[in-house]
């Protein structure tokens, strides 16, 4: 299969990565490379075979569900870009 | 010996120890070598003044039963440290200054350890050669325009150019083994869920794990008993015994059945790196070992495999980079058209590429062709290693297909750049533990590594393996300090 420059824009688009046609050029080139390598694994019967997807097989722990850190919202606004000291603040969402 | 920074590090602990050196003289001296090699880019943040007054603290009032006692470490800049700038080698953090402090550095600190500075990396540790990093190449001390490795290249870069007596760095695919191999230094990668994840930026979470860098076996034992730890804030953490790993060091192997995988043995393989696997092999039998042929055949499909689950891991962790919670935002006409140039604007292209092949192979008609595939054949790799290990207790090969390359000679063809990792992912994907060691030169007098696989939970193991080779290989490595006017 080959990844155009229709996929690519769409991909962009489900990222919430902007790219201009120029570098959308470039990308679906590499992206069709990569995935020519990736292909092989169709060489590969797995009819039967069950997915891994953790290496970690049991199940994950529970803990209680207790707070743990109290009063840190000036440590959690503090890097973000825009803050009124109680919320974050973004680009109006609602007109 | 008189410079302070030639050292090894379980010297320098022992020193510091005696009261033959202070940790303040220990850390001045790897500050100045540090400030006296800029050129190397080793570094994306100094901690210097910092560190020197915690030194001084620490003579002030010693505690000399701490593992590192006083010991100056710069470390990987994918760890969180408190207050201390933490970047990923990324523009989008480029400002970001953690309120908190990953588990491994806490770690490191409780043991008397004493960060100098935050070292450069590829962006979000993707990448085999440093050079994806928005703080720019690394030079490798063994040449100048010689790619230190990836992703944790300034770490092996400073490690062999003794800016640091030891070091820490993550390994995703072998971004701890490559550059190790790739600098004349060791690296080891440990079982998935050996060391905490908490606060190491995340890049794909079913095969990021931290790991020690040192200049010897004897101080990766060392560095791996301080990190190591079962940790309630990593989920995926587990709870076995570990260590002690320093204590438990020896170099008795006799007996100890090593695997040869013959899929290894690829084409276009330099010679040298075949002779050095023999040699390898030749140590452990002279030594009571016994090299055994084994199977791992599905080891061709280890890279394709991680090239899915990898990107698809990343596209999910990453999308927290939205500019809003932290982080670089740019300015946009709503909400979407800001998240969209904020990624665009802060992410590098090699980040961006993965973004889109993760996105892509998870997006909606694709998850069972590529996703599901992958997870499936990632089934059948870890497979191969079990039935490997009914028949060995470890496994050696080559820890990469070549010698370190220069700089800019593979940034144009994103899968040759891939390649570098085909003898380090796989083992990723299975979650084992592997040790990466220098062994020899190639014709232009770059390092070589060797890299021995043990089962999971077995460090000690190839710890010992390791050990065994590097005292009769009589690895030395040829740095000049070129980079010092």
């Amino acid at each position: 299969m080959t990844i155009d420059l229709k996929t690519v824009k769409h991909i962009s688009k489900l990222s919430r990565i902007s790219i201009d046609d120029e570098k959308a050029k470039k990308l679906s080139k590499d992206l069709n490379s990569i995935f020519k390598f990736i292909e092989k694994l169709n060489e590969l019967d797995t009819k039967n075979v069950e997915p891994l997807s953790s290496i970690v097989q049991k199940n994950l722990k529970l803990r209680k569900d207790q707070i743990k850190s109290k009063n840190i919202r000036e440590d959690i606004l503090k890097n973000s870009p825009e803050n009124n000291e109680d919320f974050f603040v973004v680009p109006k969402v609602v007109e | 010996m008189s410079n302070i920074s030639d050292f090894k590090l379980f010297e320098l602990v022992e020193k510091i120890k005696k009261k033959d050196l202070s940790s303040k003289e220990v850390t001045n001296a790897f500050i100045e070598r540090s400030k006296k090699s800029k050129k190397l880019n080793s570094y994306i943040t100094e901690n210097f003044e910092d560190a020197l007054i915690k030194a001084k603290q620490f003579d002030e009032k010693p505690d000399f039963n701490k593992k590192l006692p006083g010991i100056p470490l710069a470390v990987k800049d994918l760890f969180c440290t408190k207050n201390i700038r933490t970047t990923a080698g990324s523009k989008i953090l480029e400002n970001f200054i953690p309120t908190y402090e990953s588990t491994v550095t806490e770690n490191i600190l409780n043991e008397g350890g004493i960060i100098i500075g935050k070292l450069n990396c590829d962006e979000f540790a993707m990448g085999s050669s440093n050079e994806t990093s928005f703080f720019g190449n690394v030079q490798n001390p063994i040449s100048e325009n010689l790619v230190p490795g990836g992703s944790s290249g300034g770490s092996s870069s400073a490690l062999a150019a003794k800016l640091t007596p030891a070091t820490i760095g993550t390994d995703t695919g072998g971004s701890i083994r490559q550059p190790a191999s790739f600098t004349g230094t060791v690296g080891l990668k440990p079982t998935y869920g050996s060391c905490s994840r908490y606060g190491i930026v995340a890049f794909a979470s079913s095969l990021d794990q931290a790991g020690p860098m040192t200049q010897n076996v004897k101080d990766c034992a060392l560095m791996l008993e301080v990190m190591s730890s079962y940790d309630d804030k990593d989920s995926t953490s587990v709870d076995f015994k570990r260590g002690p790993y320093l204590k438990d060091l020896n170099e008795n192997i006799k007996g100890k059945k090593i695997g040869i995988p013959k899929q290894y043995r690829v084409d276009g393989m330099p010679k040298e790196i075949d002779e050095l696997w023999t040699k390898g092999m030749k140590i452990i039998e002279d030594n009571g070992g016994e090299i055994v042929e084994i199977n791992l055949p599905n080891t061709n499909y280890a890279l394709p495999t991680y090239y899915i689950v990898a990107p698809a891991e990343a596209s999910s962790n990453l999308a927290r980079y939205d500019g809003v919670k932290y982080g670089f935002r740019s300015k946009g006409e709503n909400l979407i058209d800001m998240y969209e140039k904020t990624r665009s604007e802060g992410f590098g292209d090699e980040v961006k590429r993965r973004i889109m092949i993760g996105t892509y192979v998870l997006s909606s008609g694709y998850y069972d062709a590529y996703y599901l595939k992958a997870q499936k054949v990632r089934r059948l790799i870890k497979n191969d290693f079990d039935e490997a290990y009914k028949k060995v207790d470890a496994i050696l090969t080559p820890s990469t297909p070549s010698s370190a390359f220069k700089i800019g000679e593979k940034t144009n063809d994103p899968v040759s750049m891939y390649l570098n990792d085909i003898f380090t992912v796989p083992i990723n994907l299975a979650g084992l533990p592997a040790i990466s060691i220098p062994a020899g030169h190639d014709k232009a007098g770059y390092p070589l590594g060797l890299q021995v696989i043990g089962k999971a939970f077995d460090e000690q193991n190839i710890l010992n393996i390791a050990y065994s080779i590097e005292k009769n290989i009589n690895f030395k490595n040829n740095i000049n300090d070129w980079w010092i006017n």
